[in-house]
């Protein structure tokens, strides 16, 4: 909120410099998120006197002046009647800027030379007189900036009010403040009316329909108002906080709104039918316009403030269009009523309505200010507006509005959960400068009543919180808290994000974070099937754009995006994986299924492009290497690779389901070439997607110690000859099936399809490594397990063994 | 004769140094000590020597065997050493060329910062909880205290995926979710994603929050004060000026918004702090008796404070980011610095 200092000095003596009173009011809960200089919109003019005046040669109605500046003389041409020799007056010189934005130049006027202008108040926007420049007090120093000289400057903090503290929402709620930090008082304006002798209750009458959203009503008449600009005080105040004027009527409105927190409404009287006010729910599909000239289709519950037929308003929202304040109005009917915030909160949010008069309503105004504020309101009508006051006020209040009485207050219990110790009667003092009542009847008890805008204030924290604040956060002593009642550390489920972490980034893939939502559309180009379970998107209700409108339900789709991005500004060379959640819906008015996950992607050249290693593509292999470490790492096993073309987004001849045991826990492979293609990506990339959760059920954190083998191991190697679509696995397991003891290890050593072969057939080079923990192996017992083992591996699969 | 055999070895310690090769070291040592040797076939004259002088010619001529012997053989080792020498100068490499790369990967810079406030917690005997991105409307509001039709709630725009379901846009429900769960004393710490729809240099719907909590017996605004001066010097250096501000959430009361002066120009003021010269850095109070009411804790029996902050704010100080986007464009230039 905007709060013009010039405006705060109406109510309460200020006597610190603007940046000190926002300091005070920040350390106080009022961050004042900035201070801006303010005042009327022109520059550079400044005070003068006229020397000498001759008339224009060529003009009835100029005049030729020179004008000191204290400094020196210029010669202006000026036309108003009143231009006198001897004159202090306000010159805008060659370079000033008047309202609207005119800057003015040297010029001829008819032939004469003008080094300026001299200005009337309506000119520079701070009077109404435009007959004739402004004369000023002769007493003002020549030369002097005009806004010094008039004291027209003023300083506007912008104030960033809590959403508890509906009593700051005023140039007076503030004043109150800076009146109870700096120990000053507040001066509430003046709000005595003279009252004409037509009795209200026989020109109107209020009748409330739903008490329960509108428990006060209050309502004044005034007559024969004039309706014209207003007077350049309030305009000044209004436009320094951000208001517009409009009218005297209207602006007397928004000046009481600001000026005491109260929200109020005129309507042209001529246009209520039956001349009276029912206020009562809105129906259902009632069409209603505005003052901002929109038709507004109307819920069941919004509040309206009608006439004898229709409506005329959005109970604290907007006036309507049809009992607007015209420039022939004549008779006002003034509102200031109190309405129920959570239904004015339901209704201007339901209509996209958020007014000045909503925002202060749906926060709570002073139940007890109502009539403050039409009696004030009323009076300024009276004076700026030449109206008459009927006599009398309408004040409905069929329904008492709560107040918070008696709080207990335990002072003991104040300084224990502060952690400070002050006397009860400093507690008393500082809830009293707040315009509290204290009743104490002892040092242990206290009852206090806070005055009714403190709508915040309900319970004995809330005073605490006060105590709190005005007794300053910084004078608080800083404790520790006692130690830890419980042994602190990383949960099991940090334990494994955390070592993927840091084996991922061993391993030179760079960790990404990417955002939970994508486009649904990453569906069509992942290529899921219609009733492909990660198709069950959480959607968005409102999201900022469609491309973030749904929750991922896998990796691969914003992994494929930070290649993409990558690639883009020439980086193909990628190691990215990322830790989070895939989310998948689940019934409606159920929370959907979280999952963790690690994913990871690999594209580009497997080395750097330095002299080393002339441009070797990662493929599957790399990425698959990787999974091997991450489960060694976490000591999981069994773990299989199965070929497996189910993620329709991998290719079907290079990707793997993962499994651990017979579950699957993720899943590895190529992208498919058409995903490529429907992403604009131009090289191959290797995926894999790992689900946390079943990957630390299987993790291991337990280590299995065994005796190291004092003695050697032994070797033989055999190359296979077989189809080529035996899997290299296959072939190794049939050798560990024939559990014999003393085979230690089969690996593959050398893969070889092409020449020299028959057409179809791969060569598998295996190498068996034999051991035992007991003794050195002699060459025969060797040669005894091993020929077992692999005529039984030739019979069971079909192999030849090359070179025989 | 005793002159011949000094005579001899004289010649062959002059022949020494010409041999320069094994071979013609082997062919010194045979023809001086091989069996057909010169020194053997003198040795074999000593027949011919007088009785008295034998001794002596004895030892001498073994003398000198043994020093021949002595000399070739320092000679062959001084020799091999320099061939070995020149062989490995022939496999000389230029040093200067770069190594064969290995190149690490990196944390994500919002891992570095959320595990180092992890870290600093965890000493005061916080524990990490985690609980769901999405949540209902009664543990992200209600629960808090963020009534439905409070203006509390503007406070936070919100992701609606049902009337009642939202992507939580703070990590705060975790606390709800523990305290139902157990029984003080409480230390935890909830770190993770959040969402809130705001999207601008500033601002991403995504972001990430860390929001700790502690309940027990006698704890104080003091305490809060406390426990979060500590933090905040860890992170930033115990020279940081700091202060605790009265400010509103709906789930604490009091409630202080922590500012530090300003890390970018020391207070003076500048774009970064908005020309105010301090940064608000996190938020924080104690927590409101109706969220306890609602957990069922009661108040009079504990007291406790909760704290939140943004890990991308924390992150944009500590290493001067000035656009929060960068964090989730993920570009391979900006994730190598970390």
């Amino acid at each position: 909120m905007k709060v013009s200092l010039k405006w705060l000095r109406d109510y309460v003596d200020v006597d610190l410099e603007p940046s000190s009173l926002a300091d005070c009011l920040t350390m106080a809960g009022l961050e004042v998120d900035a201070v801006e200089e303010a005042g009327p919109a022109f520059d550079q003019i400044v005070v003068a006197r006229i020397t000498s005046v001759r008339p224009h040669p060529q003009s009835e109605k100029l005049f030729l002046c020179e004008v000191t500046t204290g400094t020196e003389i210029l010669p202006i041409v000026c036309g108003a009647p009143n231009t006198r020799s001897g004159d202090t007056v306000a010159l805008a010189r060659v370079g000033a800027t008047i309202p609207g934005g005119f800057v003015i130049k040297s010029s001829r006027i008819r032939g004469e030379i003008s080094e300026g202008m001299l200005c009337s108040e309506e000119e520079l926007g701070i009077g109404e007189d435009d007959a004739g420049i402004m004369v000023l007090s002769p007493d003002l120093t020549l030369g002097m900036d005009l806004k010094d000289a008039l004291g027209l400057k003023d300083t506007v903090l912008d104030i960033g009010v809590t959403p508890n503290r509906a009593d700051c929402l005023s140039i007076i709620g503030i004043a109150r403040e800076v009146a109870a930090i700096t120990g000053k008082a507040v001066r509430y304006p003046k709000t005595d009316i003279t009252e004409n002798s037509e009795e209200i209750g026989g020109i109107t009458s209020v009748s409330i329909m739903d008490p329960d959203l509108c428990p006060r009503y209050t309502a004044r008449i005034i007559k024969n108002v004039t309706i014209k600009p207003s007077p350049a005080w309030m305009r000044e105040r209004l436009e320094a906080v951000g208001l517009r004027a409009i009218n005297n009527i209207v602006d007397i409105t928004n000046f009481v709104m600001m000026e005491l927190g109260q929200p109020l409404h005129a309507f042209d009287f001529r246009f209520l039918e039956e001349g009276r006010i029912v206020v009562r729910r809105s129906r259902e599909g009632e069409h209603f316009v505005s003052l901002d000239e929109k038709d507004r289709l109307l819920r069941s519950d919004t509040l309206m403030i009608c006439d004898g037929v229709k409506p005329v308003a959005i109970a604290g929202i907007m006036g309507g269009l049809n009992s607007e304040v015209k420039d022939d109005t004549s008779t006002i009917l003034l509102e200031s009523a109190y309405f129920h915030p959570p239904s004015i909160r339901r209704s201007s949010r339901w209509l996209g309505m958020g007014t000045d008069a909503a925002f202060r309503f749906e926060r709570g105004i002073d139940p007890e200010g109502v009539v403050r504020a039409l009696n004030r309101a009323a009076q300024l009508m009276a004076a700026l507006g030449d109206g008459t006051v009927c006599r009398g006020a309408i004040d409905q209040y069929p329904r008492q509005i709560e107040t918070a009485k008696d709080i207990p207050l335990r002072p003991k219990r104040a300084n224990e959960f502060l952690g400070i110790d002050i006397p009860a009667a400093e507690m008393v003092k500082i809830l009293e400068k707040l315009g509290m009542t204290v009743l104490q009847s002892d040092d242990a008890h206290c009852l206090v009543t806070p005055p009714t805008f403190r709508v915040d204030i309900a319970r004995e924290i809330d005073l605490i919180e006060e105590i709190a604040r005005i007794y300053g956060f910084d004078h608080i002593p800083v404790t520790m808290p006692g130690a830890a009642g419980v042994p602190a550390g990383e949960n099991p489920e940090q334990i494994l994000e955390s070592a993927l972490r840091s084996a991922m980034t061993g391993m030179g893939y760079m960790e990404v974070i990417t955002y939970s939502f994508i486009n649904p559309v990453s569906a069509e180009q992942l290529g899921l099937k219609d009733d492909d379970p990660q198709r069950d998107f959480v959607k968005i209700r409102n999201p900022l754009t469609e491309e973030q409108s749904v929750l991922r339900t896998g990796l691969v789709y914003n992994l494929l995006d930070v290649m993409n991005r990558n690639a883009r500004v020439g980086c193909a060379d990628l190691k990215i994986f990322e830790i989070g959640r895939v989310f998948f819906r689940h019934q409606k008015g159920e929370l959907p299924e979280e999952r963790a996950c690690v994913g990871g992607l690999i594209t580009g050249n497997r080395y750097d492009g330095s002299w080393h290693n002339k441009g070797v593509s990662a493929d599957f292999y790399d990425l698959k290497g990787c999974m091997d470490a991450l489960f060694a790492d976490q000591k999981i096993q069994p773990v299989r690779f199965v070929a497996d073309s189910s993620q329709p987004f991998l290719h079907p001849g290079r990707s793997c389901r993962i499994l651990v045991g017979q579950e699957t826990v993720g899943f590895l492979g190529e992208i498919h070439p058409d995903v490529l293609e429907r992403m604009d990506l131009k090289n191959r990339a290797i995926v894999f997607q790992l689900d946390l959760e079943a990957l630390r059920s299987y993790t291991k954190v337990e280590i299995d110690f065994r005796e190291v083998s004092k003695f050697p191991s032994s070797s033989r190697d055999v190359a296979f000859l077989v189809p080529v679509a035996v899997e290299g696995e296959t072939l190794c397991r049939t050798g560990y099936e024939q559990h014999e003891v003393l085979l230690e290890n089969v690996a593959i050593f050398d893969v070889y399809t092409g020449k020299n072969l028959p057409e179809g057939m791969k060569s598998l080079g295996l190498r068996f490594a034999y051991r035992s923990t007991e003794r050195t192996l002699t060459e025969e017992e060797i040669n005894v397990a091993h020929n077992r083992i692999v005529k039984t591996m030739v019979e069971a699969t079909g192999a030849k063994i090359r070179g025989e | 004769m005793l002159k011949t055999l000094n005579e001899l070895e004289n010649k062959a310690m002059l022949e020494l140094p010409g041999a320069t090769s094994e071979d013609a070291l082997n062919e010194l040592r045979t023809r001086y000590l091989g069996r057909k040797g010169l020194l053997t076939q003198m040795l074999r004259q000593i027949s011919g020597v007088i009785a008295e002088e034998r001794p002596l010619f004895g030892k001498r001529s073994n003398e000198i065997k043994e020093s021949l012997s002595h000399a070739i053989d320092e000679a062959l080792e001084k020799l091999k050493a320099s061939c070995k020498n020149d062989v490995l100068l022939k496999e000389t490499i230029d040093v200067t060329l770069p190594g064969r790369a290995v190149r690490l990967g990196h944390l994500h810079p919002i891992t570095r910062v959320s595990q180092e406030i992890c870290r600093i917690f965890a000493r005061m005997g916080f524990n990490v909880v985690e609980g769901p991105e999405v949540e209902t409307d009664y543990y992200n509001f209600e629960a808090l205290n963020i009534p439905k039709d409070h203006p509390a709630r503007d406070m936070q725009d919100t992701f609606y995926v049902e009337d009642n379901i939202v992507l939580r846009t703070h990590t705060s429900p975790v606390q709800i979710r523990t305290m139902e769960k157990m029984k003080p004393p409480v230390r935890i710490l909830s770190p993770g994603r959040v969402y809130r729809p705001d999207s601008d240099v500033s601002h991403t719907p995504m972001f990430h929050q860390i929001e700790g909590l502690m309940v027990d017996k006698g704890v104080t605004f003091g305490d809060l004060k406390g426990t979060l001066t500590y933090f905040l010097k860890q992170i930033f250096g115990d020279d940081i000026l700091l202060r605790f501000r009265p400010s509103f959430f709906p789930f604490t009361e009091p409630s202080a918004e922590v500012d530090i002066k300003c890390v970018m120009c020391g207070g003076k003021g500048c774009r970064v702090c908005g020309q105010s010269g301090w940064l608000e850095i996190l938020g924080s109070g104690m927590v409101d008796p109706a969220v306890f009411e609602n957990v069922g804790y009661d108040p009079e029996e504990v007291t406790g404070f909760a704290f939140g902050l943004g890990v991308e704010r924390i992150a944009m100080l500590k290493y001067g980011i000035s656009d929060i986007r960068l964090f989730f464009e993920n570009d391979w230039r900006f994730l190598e610095q970390f």
